[in-house]
């Protein structure tokens, strides 16, 4: 008696959120790491709080994209090594249901968590409440299309040397139409202009992102694999 | 059609087009840039609002145009190479990377020595020449992944895919690079553009164009006889081109 | 489990790795109620040839048809009858045999954990179910692997180097859930150095460099 869809994709998700919450600490290092980031801002620039505000949604966003870069090659990294990504593409569900899962566990651990503790990088940078729900909107939808370009690239980089570098060097050039449309968003919220324009530009992003990335992803992993 | 397409698809029939069209190609190039030159450089009026400086156009320009149109035919190749299992595909793809990512270089060296002139700084976040330096990232990302790989097959592979999936994202960079630039449209007034072109400035333009086209033709294929001898080191039909 | 006349077969495969012609043309047919002894000397393919008999490498040439069927036009149906078992165990060090159990064969069949139970029970590690993988010895690993193949309920095995990391009674093991396999109407081919000691017929492909 065969598996449905669904089923399999709701084990899968089981599975990688169980991997993920075995090792907790592994799950707070993005979100330090996007505290830090942020910091050194201020302490590079050693600017008041009001001066902050017009460089925030930049830097915000720019520590957003690096945070969820770290964590981004472990998406199959682990898998591949101990054996158990063929295990996965051998199950008879097909790639592409493997992918979507491990994917959205990614972005629910990761992005998802970004968006949850951005309120407090926010304060820290100036940013007024006012903004704070279409910084967090945009922040969800740039790290879910996030996560999805950083699948591509970590199905295409799995076991190569000094494959995080890589990583990155591949998935931000693609990812600076997130970067252009979120800190806009953001800024524009922050100044009380209208932000449809730039929310817009950013969800059909994702949307297409999201449509198009899992077939991108699936077929770099088979190259992988073999 | 479809023996036609098949025909290329052979290593060896790829390898001897290559070798004839390259002179070819090299001469009608530099006949191409020879005049483009000459009468872009010496022959047409200097711009009545950017006095001399305009003439960078004659190499700014089609720079950045074969960047991108580079980069397209890396994306088809690459396309063709994974759909069909065409291994000339990557060795066309991996041929021609280094030459666009070269264009690219030359767009963006070239565009910031103008700017220097038009905006009193060697760069200001031009858009075009913003989405030219992600062009050029794009560039480096797929030819580094490429060499990554110890399998060259794979990296092959790789570098095909992402070069697909980098060509869809180029018209999208595009646009949202525009796009942030008219939100913070300050420093920059005059923009580096066409000035209104007649005859005279513009038929040097485009036989520049044409013969950047010509030139990345030869290199092209001089390149590519290179790359489908090292891919095929072990047929036997490499070992009689070698004697030859 | 499907019992099918035509079984598996794979015909004039060719693999190249970089320069190396690793496979050279191999075919083979393997009906149900068989098994495919593959050997052969280190870098001779063997574990090559598993992995595009598996669906997971494509060949440059040659094919793989199940059923009468290319695997590649119905590959999640052919890949959903077949169990294979690597090299490594693979399994995931933070998660428990019987979790590990659930993850892998949850997704080709509907099992409960008294199924899984049994199936570890079998291979000799019911013990170990509740212990996380990366406590387990080599042994040990290996066993909860067999129990995964077990529990999958596959008519197709494919079996790289079974016998690793076990003692004398954990290969006859081995051989006893690989007897009872084919008795029961599945095929399977297994990677081996070793001669495997069985008493149903064995057929042998031996790859030469």
């Amino acid at each position: 008696m065969t598996v449905g869809a669904w089923e399999a994709f709701l084990l899968v998700l089981h599975r990688e959120l169980c991997l993920s919450f075995r090792r907790p600490e592994q799950l707070f290092q993005p979100l330090v790491f996007f505290l830090i980031v942020t910091t050194l801002f201020p302490l590079g620039l050693s600017l008041q709080l009001s001066a902050l505000r017009d460089i925030a949604p930049g830097v915000l966003w720019v520590a957003a994209l690096l945070s969820s870069l770290l964590s981004l090659d472990s998406l199959f990294k682990s898998d591949a090594d101990d054996g158990t990504l063929e295990q996965l593409a051998l199950s008879g569900q097909g790639l592409t249901l493997i992918v979507v899962a491990k994917t959205g566990a990614h972005w629910l651990v990761t992005g998802l968590a970004l968006v949850i503790v951005s309120p407090i990088v926010a304060i820290a940078l100036g940013i007024p409440t006012s903004a704070f729900a279409i910084m967090m909107l945009s922040l969800a939808l740039g790290t879910l299309t996030l996560s999805w370009l950083g699948a591509i690239g970590a199905g295409l980089t799995i076991g190569l040397r000094r494959g995080n570098v890589l990583l990155s060097l591949i998935v931000l050039p693609l990812a600076t139409p997130l970067l252009i449309f979120g800190a806009a968003a953001t800024d524009r919220a922050i100044s009380g202009t209208s932000t449809a324009g730039a929310m817009y530009f950013l969800a059909a992003l994702c949307v297409f992102t999201c449509t198009l990335a899992p077939w991108a992803a699936t077929a770099a992993l088979r190259i992988t694999l073999e | 059609m479809w023996t036609w397409f098949y025909k290329l698809a052979s290593p060896p029939y790829v390898y001897g087009v290559a070798a004839a069209l390259r002179l070819w190609l090299f001469g009608a190039a530099a006949l191409a840039m020879g005049y483009g030159l000459i009468a872009g450089l010496a022959i047409a009026p200097p711009d009545y609002q950017q006095g001399d400086a305009f003439r960078m156009i004659y190499v700014h320009v089609p720079g950045a145009i074969l960047s991108l149109t580079v980069y397209t035919v890396m994306a088809a190749a690459s396309a063709v190479a994974l759909i069909w299992r065409i291994k000339v595909g990557h060795a066309v793809a991996a041929a021609s990377a280094p030459i666009g990512a070269s264009f690219a270089i030359l767009a963006l060296v070239t565009g910031s020595l103008w700017g220097k002139p038009m905006w009193g700084t060697y760069w200001a976040w031009d858009p075009r020449l913003t989405s030219e330096l992600i062009l050029l990232f794009l560039y480096v990302g797929v030819m580094s992944l490429r060499s990554a790989f110890e399998d060259p097959l794979r990296g092959d592979r790789a570098a095909a895919l992402l070069a697909v999936v980098g060509v869809v994202n180029v018209p999208i960079v595009h646009f949202s690079v525009v796009w942030w630039n008219s939100l913070h449209q300050g420093a920059t007034i005059v923009r580096i553009g066409a000035p209104k072109m007649p005859g005279s400035m513009l038929w040097p333009l485009l036989s520049m164009w044409l013969g950047f086209m010509l030139f990345f033709g030869a290199v092209l294929c001089m390149r590519l006889q290179a790359e489908v001898l090292n891919r095929e080191r072990q047929a036997s039909w490499v070992r009689e081109a070698i004697k030859s | 489990m499907n019992f099918a006349s035509d079984g598996l077969e794979f015909e004039k495969v060719h693999v190249w790795r970089g320069d190396r012609h690793v496979l050279q043309g191999i075919s083979a047919h393997v009906r149900p109620r068989e098994l495919l002894h593959i050997s052969g000397a280190n870098g001779t393919g063997k574990t090559t040839l598993l992995r595009v008999v598996s669906g997971l490498l494509r060949p440059e040439q040659g094919s793989v048809t199940w059923l009468g069927q290319s695997i590649t036009s119905s590959r999640t149906e052919y890949q959903a009858a077949l169990a294979y078992a690597s090299h490594e165990p693979a399994l995931k060090s933070d998660l428990t045999a019987i979790e590990n159990l659930r993850f892998a064969v949850g997704l080709k069949r509907r099992v409960t954990p008294k199924d899984l139970l049994a199936a570890l029970d079998r291979t000799g590690v019911a013990a170990c179910a509740e212990l996380p993988a990366r406590v387990l010895s080599a042994g040990q690993r290996r066993r909860v692997s067999l129990a995964r193949v077990l529990a999958m309920r596959a008519s197709i095995w494919l079996l790289d180097e079974p016998h690793a990391n076990l003692d004398a009674e954990g290969s006859e093991l081995v051989s006893e859930l690989l007897q009872a396999h084919v008795q029961e109407g599945g095929l399977a081919l297994v990677v081996a150095h070793r001669d495997l000691a069985l008493s149903c017929p064995v057929r042998r492909l031996e790859l030469n460099s």
